[in-house]
């Protein structure tokens, strides 16, 4: 008898998850898809691939961030929302860096290609360890304590870093060098910016990497071991600070380099950019399914994907509604992602 | 007399009771000790306290939600702009431009109750279909609601001009009001009286009066069968539901009910700075006022009005100051380079403005590291943290 009633919240909650809910869920996608496709068919076709290598380059950024969050979430079921911060940290250490290298606009291209690689691989190496030190400081010491806790230091270290970017740089809008050839390729009648397929080929490099690194290697093994049952992990040896540790550290190698592409791809950043691209990149991670490694990467494209649609097709004032009607959407019909592991309630 | 000392005597070592005489005085006194303390020009202060007061009516309202329920919501302000909107909307000449063609003045004590309501149903309405999701997972719909919703104020432009927000909101009016030497005026009855932006002692007055009503009301919330329900809920979802409370209710009443008071919050807020715009509501509010109730104490509504009005203060008052104290500070003690601006120093004012978003988050992180059941915690939550009855998360799940 009381098992019967203490059932009965589970049928409650899944009421969500009927019939009808998913129909509905279906019927919108459906509409949106219809939609699109009769204004690209109002545009000419290379319109077309133009936005759609932007929202690929685009995608391939925010994935890297969303390697983080899912990361970081999978493995201690944090929202880390300093990780968008480290990001604009990549993206302003590399800026400071430059001059150091002598890297500046207009140079010779080819000949920055190993300072540029210097640059990038000092500025993730920096990111990386500011960010085990905020995990450090702000994290570890509340890893028993209630849920919000560490979710505000969380939030209480963006304002943080946003706060010390701010101050090194004050409020505006900063150029960043446009080091990348602007030349545009000419593929079968298709025209890419080469640019975004750079972009696009070091995103992939760096996901695939890291790909083989969490499946391959011994610590991407203690990783994923931690991210199923911490306490059986730590039972069977594994150091579980370290191997947190090691995945802040690892997840600001890729948002610094993240950073860094940004940078090169959009030339501007700010001190604020990390919140809303943050956030993009979280939706990401949460679309793919959360905690999902190939789901963040999937994710990522995918938003980038459905942001550029949106910016060239249709308003851009409503890009950030529709990512966001999207966040709510795919945990009101899909809490597990798309590619989604992971069991929504725990 | 006996009686009063009996029960001074039991209440002197409540904190909650210190905490509410403490505020009781202060809210009571506070006009009378500007004006004597500025010459009679207290307004901007009275009116910063009035600002201040919606803080506090905020910090309850969330305080229901998350200190009561445990349901972690970060997307607070959105309710605190459905409020303000609804004013803006219904009580200014900003109809007309839209598709009905046709200016609403609907009175402000009625616009205070329909604000509510429309309010109290968005909680409900985002909550219906998300309050089978637990902990992080609410929390990140709340931060989406949160998000859209001034977004989606900003680009109705037809209705509430976008960007530019709703400016010259309807005067609330009433047919008689008291002034007197708390306001710097005679003792006197005045009819017909406006709450105009210079009676800033009777903005201080209305929402004094709100946020006494809603302590009430929700101190009566707290003991009642629901107030007990949402703590059951709170600390363990199934066994509540074995018990016997309907779980999906409960959290929907918690949603719409904190919601409805940033509702008249915000309608409050948007009559008396007689300007919406969509920018007063971002990420950043919620937290700030998410931030207020975990300063004060979850759970607790002294707490959490403690850490309304202790943050605001900060926020609102000693950062914004700040600049300009440090400035003549540094011009006081003869360090006059340090005001001197050049390429790389943009001068010691503007550097401690810079400083607001650091102090912020270190106030954040230092609060969650020293004290994370906050400065007045309720007992319940105390004893738990001490004694650690659960080994599961208190909070979220």
């Amino acid at each position: 008898m009381i098992g019967a009633l203490a059932r009965t919240p589970a049928t409650l909650r899944n009421f969500g998850n009927t019939q009808f809910a998913t129909l509905a869920g279906l019927f919108v996608v459906a509409v949106a898809v219809v939609l699109t496709i009769q204004h690209v068919l109002q545009h000419d076709p290379g319109y077309f691939f133009q936005i759609l290598t932007i929202g690929i380059a685009d995608g391939s950024i925010y994935a890297l961030i969303a390697l983080g969050y899912t990361m970081v979430y999978g493995i201690i079921e944090l929202i880390n929302f300093a990780h968008g911060d480290v990001f604009t940290l990549g993206a302003f250490i590399s800026l400071a860096l430059f001059p150091v290298f002598g890297i500046a606009e207009g140079g010779n291209g080819l000949g920055y290609v190993i300072p540029l690689l210097a640059v990038a691989v000092i500025t993730m190496g920096l990111v990386a360890m500011i960010n085990v030190t905020i995990e450090r400081i702000a994290y570890r010491p509340l890893r028993h304590a209630p849920r919000l806790a560490p979710l505000i230091t969380a939030i209480g270290m963006s304002s943080i870093l946003e706060g010390a970017m701010y101050l090194w740089k004050g409020p505006f809008n900063l150029h960043y060098p446009d080091l990348l050839p602007a030349t545009r390729l000419n593929i079968s009648g298709v025209s890419i910016g080469a640019k975004d397929l750079i972009v696009l080929s070091f995103a992939i490099v760096l996901v695939v990497a890291f790909t083989l690194f969490i499946n391959l290697s011994k610590l991407g093994k203690a990783m994923r071991a931690t991210a199923q049952d911490r306490d059986a992990a730590q039972l069977m040896g594994i150091d579980i600070n370290r191997t947190i540790a090691a995945t802040f550290f690892i997840g600001a190698v890729l948002a610094g380099a993240g950073g860094i592409i940004y940078g090169l791809y959009i030339n501007n950043v700010a001190f604020d950019l990390g919140f809303i691209t943050g956030l993009f990149a979280f939706t990401a991670a949460v679309f793919g399914g959360i905690g999902n490694i190939p789901g963040a990467a999937i994710g990522g494209l995918l938003i980038g994907i459905i942001a550029a649609f949106n910016n060239g097709y249709f308003d851009s004032a409503w890009t950030e509604i529709v990512i966001f009607g999207i966040l709510i959407a795919t945990l009101v019909f899909r809490p597990t992602g798309l590619l989604g592991m992971r069991v929504p309630e725990k | 007399m006996t009686r009063l000392r009996d029960f001074i005597r039991e209440n002197s070592r409540n904190p909650n009771a210190i905490a509410y005489a403490a505020m009781g005085i202060a809210a009571l006194t506070l006009p009378g000790i500007a004006q004597f303390a500025t010459g009679g020009n207290a307004d901007y202060l009275v009116s910063l306290a009035a600002d201040g007061g919606v803080f506090v009516l905020l910090a309850i309202g969330l305080n229901v939600v998350v200190g009561f329920a445990g349901l972690l919501d970060l997307g607070y302000a959105a309710f605190f702009a459905i409020g303000s909107y609804t004013y803006g909307m219904l009580a200014s000449q900003q109809l007309i431009g839209s598709p009905i063609h046709h200016a609403l003045h609907v009175p402000f004590w009625i616009a205070l109750v329909l604000g509510t309501f429309i309010a109290a149903g968005a909680g409900a309405l985002l909550g219906a279909p998300t309050l089978r999701l637990r902990g992080d997972y609410l929390a990140i719909v709340t931060l989406g609601f949160g998000e859209i919703v001034p977004r989606f104020f900003r680009n109705m432009k037809d209705w509430t001009s976008g960007v530019n927000g709703i400016s010259a909101l309807d005067i609330p009016t009433l047919p008689y009001w008291i002034t007197g030497p708390w306001a710097n005026t005679e003792l006197a009855i005045e009819q017909n009286f406006r709450f105009t932006s210079f009676n800033a002692t009777a903005w201080y007055v209305l929402i004094i009066i709100l946020v006494v009503a809603s302590v009430i009301g929700v101190n009566n919330l707290y003991g009642s069968r629901l107030g007990r329900a949402w703590m059951a809920v709170r600390e363990d979802e199934t066994a509540a539901a074995a018990m016997g409370v309907n779980t999906v209710n409960t959290k929907l009443l918690a949603f719409a009910i904190g919601a409805s008071f940033s509702g008249f919050a915000g309608a409050f807020y948007g009559a008396k700075l007689s300007l919406v715009s969509p920018d007063s509501f971002g990420f950043i509010v919620s937290i700030t006022i998410l931030s207020m109730v975990v300063l004060g104490g979850m759970g607790n509504i002294p707490g959490a009005m403690v850490g309304a009005l202790l943050l605001y203060w900060v926020l609102y008052k000693f950062l914004p100051d700040a600049p300009q104290q440090v400035a003549a500070l540094a011009d006081n003690l003869g360090f006059h380079g340090l005001n001197t601006v050049t390429p790389n120093w943009p001068g010691i004012a503007e550097f401690v403005s810079r400083l607001k978003f650091i102090l912020f988050g270190l106030i954040l992180v230092s609060i969650m590291l020293l004290r994370p059941q906050g400065l007045l915690p309720s007992r319940l939550r105390t004893q738990e943290l001490k004694r650690g009855v659960h080994d599961e998360p208190v909070v979220t799940t």
